[in-house]
C-alpha cells in the first residue's frame, strides 16, 4: 500500500466515520431492524393494506406528474438562463433557488393560500371548474415547487460547458435547429437530465412539509405515504410506522441504484476501450 | 465600401427571435406563478389583519421561544456539520483508501431520504421503543421531544450540505499544494489553515449558508422528534403549522415572513458567494462519479 | 469553387481582428493561412465558413455573394481544431450525420455504403463502430475530415488541422491530406501557425499579421523573396545583424552584401543558418564561438560577434570547432530591410 504523504488521515477519517455512523447509519439501521423484527406476514399485511397502497398510488402518481412538469419546465428554464440574456435574467436565475431556500412549511401554507378556492389563483381556476387545493393536483403543485431547482441546476452547468464547436459542426453539416437539439444537444444533456429527474422524483416521493397543508389529507385519496407514517406514529402504532417508513427508505435506495445504472449507460460512450 | 455592421453573430441553435421570445415569456409567466407568487403572498397575508396583529404575533412569547429554539438549533447543528464536512472532504480528497466511494454514497444518503423517514429512524434509536430508549429512560436523559432530538434530526437532514460543496472543489484542486507545503516542513494544521482553507473558504461559506437555511427551515424530521410542545419544543416551522391549524392564518404568515426573509437573505448570500466563485466547480451529476473520476486518475 | 474575399473587416468589441482583407482562392487550390496567434487567420476561416459574419466587405463563392448565407446553407466542410466529433455517436454515425440531416433524402443503404467509402478513404476501415473516446488523436482527425467530406462540400476548411497531434503523426497526416486533396481536387483553405506545415502542404501561402495580409505566394516565392523582416523571421530561423547601407551595399561587421535599391542609412540584415559559414581566416565578421551543439543532422555553432550580435549556423560535422575559438563568419546570402 502506498504511504500517505499528507498528514491527518486518522483524525479526518475518524471524525467522518464517527459522524456518519452516529448520525446517518445508526438511525437507518435501527429503522431497518425495527421493520425486520415484524416478521414477513405482519410486514406484508401492513405495507399492502388498502390505505397504504392508496397512499403509494397518490404519492407516486403525483411525483411522476410533478417530475414530468419539472422536466419540461426545468429544461426550458435552464435553456433560457444559459442561452438568452434579457433584462432581469440574473433575478430569475437567483429565484430558481427559492424552493430550496424557502422552508417547506412556509411554501406549504403559501401555496395553499394561493390555490384555495378563495385564493389569487384558486378563485380564477374555480371559474373553470378546476380545483387545486385539497386535491391530488395540489399535491402535484407542492411537489413541483419543492423539486423545481433540481433539473435546472443539474442541466444548467452542462449546457454552459457544452463545446460550441459541436453545435457549429452540426450546423456546418446542414442540420436544422430542431435536428441539432434532438440529435446533438439533448443526448449530451441526458446524463444530467437523468440525475436531475431522479433527484426531483426522490424529493417528491419524500416531501412532507409543503404537501400536508395543500393536500387535504383524506385517506384513500389525498393522503401521501409520508403522512401515513406520521399518522401511524401519532396513533402509537410504531410497527406500522416502521414498516411503511421502510418502504420509503427502500424506494430511495432503489432510486439511487437505478439512477446510477441509467447514468452509467448514458455515459458509456465516454469509456475508453 | 460597404457599411460596417459590428457585432453580428451567426444564429446559434434557438436564436430564432420568435422562438426565443415565446420561450422567455412562458418561462417568466410560469416562474412568476409557481415561484414568485408564493413569496409575494406571504408578505400580503402577514399584514392581512394589519400591522398590529403582525407585531403582536412576533412579540408573543411562543413565537419568541420558537425563534430562540430555531437559532439555538442552528448554532449547534451548523458548526458541528461544518467540522464534519471539512473532515470528510479532507479524508476523501487527500487520501486513497478502500471504500472511499462507499463513504461518499453514505454521506449523500440523507439527501434522497424523506425527512419523515429520518424522524422515524431517530425514534427507533432514542425513543422508548428504540435501541437506547430504555437505557436513556433509566438515567432520565431526554433526547427525544427535547432539544437534543431536534438537533440530531437537523444534523441528519443537512449532513451532506458542507461536504458536497467541498469535495468536488478539493478534488479538482488536487493534492499538489498540500504536498508542497508539507515538503517545506509545514505541519498538517498549518497546511490546512494557510494553504487549503484560503482556497476553499468561499465554497465552505456557501455550504454553511445552505446548511443553515435547511436547519432553520426543517419541518418533517423535526416534527416527528420534537413532540410539538408549544412554548417548549416548537421550532419556527412547527410554530407556523400550529398557528395555521389554530385558524390564526395572519399569525402563521407573520411567523412565516421571518423564514421567508431568511430565505431571501440566503439567496442573496448565495449569489454573492457565487460571484466569488463558490458553487462553480461542476458537480458530477451523481456523487459516485467523483470517486470513479478520481480512481481513474494516474 | 472559386472563393473571393473583398475588403473583409471583422471587429470583436473594439478589437479589429481582420482589417480590409482581400484574397482570391482559385478553384481546386490548396491554400494555407499562416500567421502567429491573434493575426486573424482563424477569424478569416470562420467567416468563409459562415461561423462568423463579416462586419464589412463581401465574401463570394464563385459568382454568388455568400457574405450573409448561414453556415448550414453554405455548403462548406469544416474541420475543427479539436475536431468537435459528437462524443455520443460512433465514428460511422458521426460521418453519416450530415447525410442524415440533409434536406436531400437518402436511402439508409446509400448512406451506409457512402460511410464505408469514406472510412476507406481515410483509412479507418473497421473502426466505424467505435466511439470518438476510443480512438487515437490522429484517427479522430481523419474522422473529422471524413465527416466534413461526406456532405460533398464546395470548399474544405481546416482550422489548425494538425495542431493537437504528435510530431510524427503530423508529418504522416500532412502527406496524406495532400494526397486526398489531389485526388478529390476540392478547393481547400487551412489555418496554421506552423510555417513548415504551410510550406510543405500548400500550393500558396498567405501570411497574416495583425489582421492584414503581409505577403502571399507559392512557398518558393515567399521563401526566396520575403518582403519584410516579419515574414523573414516568421518563416524560419534567421540571424539578425545590424547593418548600414551605403550606395546599394549593406555592411555588417567585416561583411558586405548587395542591398538592392535600399536607400542609404541604418538597416537590418537577416541570414538563415545555412547561409553563414565559419573560417579561421577573414574576410568576414569577427566572432568567437560560445557553444557547439552536436545533433544527429550535423553540428551547429553559436557565436557572438564583436558588436554583440548572436549568430547561429551549421558547420560540417568534421570541422574542428570548440567554444572560445576566434574566427570569422562569412555571409553567402541575406535579406536586407530598412529599419
Amino acid at each position: 500500500m502506498k504511504r500517505n504523504v499528507l498528514p491527518g488521515l486518522p483524525l479526518s477519517l475518524g471524525v467522518t466515520l464517527f459522524y456518519v455512523g452516529l448520525i446517518v447509519v445508526l438511525p437507518l439501521a435501527a429503522l431497518a431492524f425495527k421493520a425486520a423484527s415484524l416478521g414477513p406476514s405482519d410486514y406484508w399485511a401492513i405495507i399492502s393494506s388498502p390505505r397504504a397502497v392508496a397512499s403509494y398510488r397518490v404519492t407516486v402518481l403525483c411525483a411522476l406528474g410533478a417530475t414530468v412538469f419539472n422536466l419540461v419546465f426545468g429544461l426550458a428554464l435552464a435553456w433560457v438562463l444559459t442561452r438568452y440574456r434579457f433584462p432581469g435574467w440574473r433575478f430569475v436565475d437567483a429565484m430558481v433557488d427559492l424552493p430550496f431556500a424557502l422552508p417547506t412549511a412556509v411554501a406549504g401554507i403559501s401555496l395553499t393560500a394561493l390555490f384555495a378556492s378563495n385564493g389569487w389563483f384558486g378563485s380564477v381556476l374555480a371559474d373553470f371548474g378546476i380545483k387545486v387545493a385539497y386535491t391530488p393536483l395540489g399535491i402535484m403543485v407542492a411537489m413541483a415547487f419543492t423539486s423545481l431547482p433540481f433539473i435546472v441546476r443539474t442541466v444548467q452547468p452542462v449546457l454552459e460547458d457544452l463545446d460550441p464547436a459541436l453545435e457549429e459542426a452540426a450546423q456546418s453539416l446542414g442540420g436544422s435547429d430542431w435536428t441539432i437539439f434532438r440529435k446533438v444537444i439533448l443526448p449530451l444533456l441526458t446524463p444530467a437530465i437523468l440525475a436531475g429527474l431522479s433527484l426531483s422524483f426522490a424529493r417528491s416521493l419524500g416531501e412532507f412539509g409543503a404537501i400536508i397543508f395543500i393536500a387535504g389529507n383524506q385517506p384513500m385519496s389525498t393522503e401521501i405515504t409520508a403522512l401515513l407514517v406520521f399518522i401511524r406514529l401519532e396513533e402509537y402504532d410504531y410497527q406500522a410506522a416502521a414498516a411503511i417508513a421502510s418502504v420509503l427508505l427502500i424506494t430511495a435506495f432503489v432510486m439511487l441504484a437505478v439512477t446510477n445504472i441509467l447514468q452509467a449507460r448514458a455515459l458509456r460512450y465516454t469509456v475508453r476501450s | 465600401m460597404s457599411a460596417i455592421r459590428t457585432g453580428r453573430k451567426p444564429p446559434r441553435v434557438g436564436d430564432n427571435p420568435l422562438f426565443r421570445g415565446l420561450l422567455i415569456g412562458i418561462v417568466l409567466i410560469v416562474g412568476a406563478i409557481l415561484v414568485l407568487a408564493p413569496l409575494i403572498l406571504i408578505g400580503f397575508q402577514a399584514f392581512s389583519d394589519g400591522w398590529r396583529v403582525y407585531a403582536s404575533t412576533l412579540v408573543h412569547p411562543d413565537t419568541r421561544h420558537a425563534i430562540l429554539l430555531t437559532v439555538i438549533t442552528a448554532l449547534i447543528a451548523v458548526p458541528i456539520n461544518t467540522i464534519f464536512g471539512i473532515a470528510a472532504a479532507w479524508a476523501i480528497t487527500k487520501f486513497d483508501f478502500p471504500g472511499r466511494r462507499f463513504l461518499l454514497v453514505l454521506i449523500e444518503i440523507p439527501f434522497s431520504i424523506s425527512p419523515i423517514v429520518a424522524g422515524v429512524a431517530y425514534l427507533f434509536v432514542y425513543g422508548l421503543q428504540g435501541l437506547f430508549g430504555p437505557v436513556l429512560d433509566t438515567y432520565e436523559i431526554k433526547i427525544l421531544f427535547a432539544l437534543p432530538g431536534i438537533i440530531l434530526a437537523s444534523m441528519f437532514v443537512t449532513a451532506p450540505f458542507v461536504a458536497r460543496e467541498l469535495i468536488p472543489l478539493m478534488q479538482a484542486q488536487g493534492r499538489d499544494l498540500e504536498e508542497a507545503a508539507t515538503s517545506l516542513g509545514a505541519s498538517g494544521w498549518r497546511t490546512f489553515l494557510t494553504v487549503t482553507l484560503p482556497n476553499i473558504k468561499w465554497a465552505l461559506l456557501y455550504g454553511v449558508v445552505l446548511c443553515n437555511a435547511r436547519v432553520m427551515g426543517e419541518f418533517g424530521a423535526v416534527s416527528v422528534v420534537s413532540g410539538n410542545i408549544r412554548g417548549q419544543t416548537n421550532t419556527l416551522p412547527l410554530h407556523i403549522e400550529l398557528l395555521y391549524h389554530d385558524y390564526q392564518a395572519a399569525g402563521a404568515f407573520a411567523s412565516a415572513s421571518i423564514l421567508a426573509i431568511l430565505a431571501v437573505i440566503t439567496i442573496i448570500a448565495k449569489v454573492a458567494l457565487e460571484r466569488q466563485g463558490a458553487g462553480r466547480v461542476p458537480r458530477p451529476a451523481l456523487v459516485t462519479q467523483v470517486a470513479v473520476a478520481s480512481e481513474t486518475k494516474p | 469553387m472559386k472563393i473571393r474575399l473583398d475588403r473583409v473587416v471583422k471587429t470583436f468589441n473594439t478589437f479589429r481582428a481582420v482589417k480590409d482583407v482581400s484574397l482570391d482562392i482559385e478553384s481546386g487550390e490548396l491554400v494555407a493561412l499562416l500567421g502567429p496567434s491573434g493575426s486573424g487567420k482563424t477569424t478569416i476561416l470562420r467567416m468563409v465558413a459562415g461561423l462568423e459574419y463579416a462586419d464589412g466587405g463581401h465574401i463570394y463563392f464563385g459568382e454568388q455573394d455568400a457574405t450573409d448565407i448561414p453556415v448550414r446553407d453554405r455548403g462548406v466542410g469544416f474541420v475543427f481544431q479539436h475536431y468537435a466529433l459528437f462524443p455520443h455517436m460512433t465514428v460511422a454515425e458521426n460521418i453519416a450525420f450530415g447525410m442524415k440531416v440533409s434536406k436531400v433524402k437518402r436511402e439508409k443503404a446509400e448512406i451506409a455504403s457512402r460511410v464505408e467509402d469514406l472510412l476507406r478513404l481515410v483509412r479507418l476501415e473497421g473502426l466505424g463502430g467505435r466511439f470518438p473516446a476510443q480512438i487515437s488523436g490522429g484517427q479522430r482527425q481523419r474522422v473529422a475530415l471524413a465527416r466534413a467530406l461526406a456532405v460533398d462540400p464546395k470548399v474544405l476548411l481546416l482550422d489548425e488541422p494538425f495542431g493537437a497531434l504528435d510530431a510524427n503523426v503530423r508529418r504522416d497526416l500532412r502527406r496524406w491530406l495532400r494526397e486526398i486533396h489531389d485526388e478529390l481536387g476540392i478547393t481547400t483553405l487551412f489555418v496554421t501557425h506552423d510555417q513548415e506545415e504551410a510550406l510543405d502542404l500548400a500550393d500558396r501561402v498567405v501570411i497574416l499579421n495583425e489582421g492584414q495580409i503581409v505577403q502571399q505566394g507559392t512557398p518558393e516565392q515567399v521563401c526566396r523573396d520575403p518582403k519584410s523582416a516579419f515574414v523573414t523571421r516568421f518563416l524560419g530561423d534567421a540571424n539578425r545583424l545590424s547593418a548600414e547601407v551605403r550606395g546599394g551595399i549593406a555592411y555588417a561587421g567585416g561583411a558586405s552584401i548587395a542591398a538592392g535599391d535600399l536607400a542609404d542609412g541604418a538597416a537590418e540584415l537577416y541570414a538563415r543558418p545555412g547561409d553563414l559559414s565559419w573560417s579561421q581566416e577573414g574576410p568576414g565578421i569577427a566572432a568567437s564561438i560560445t557553444r557547439v551543439l552536436d545533433r544527429p543532422g550535423g553540428r551547429r555553432v553559436i557565436t557572438i560577434t564583436t558588436d554583440g550580435d548572436h549568430l547561429e549556423f551549421d558547420v560540417e560535422p568534421e570541422l574542428s570547432v570548440r567554444a572560445g575559438q576566434q574566427g570569422y563568419v562569412s555571409l553567402r546570402r541575406a535579406q536586407v530591410f530598412a529599419v
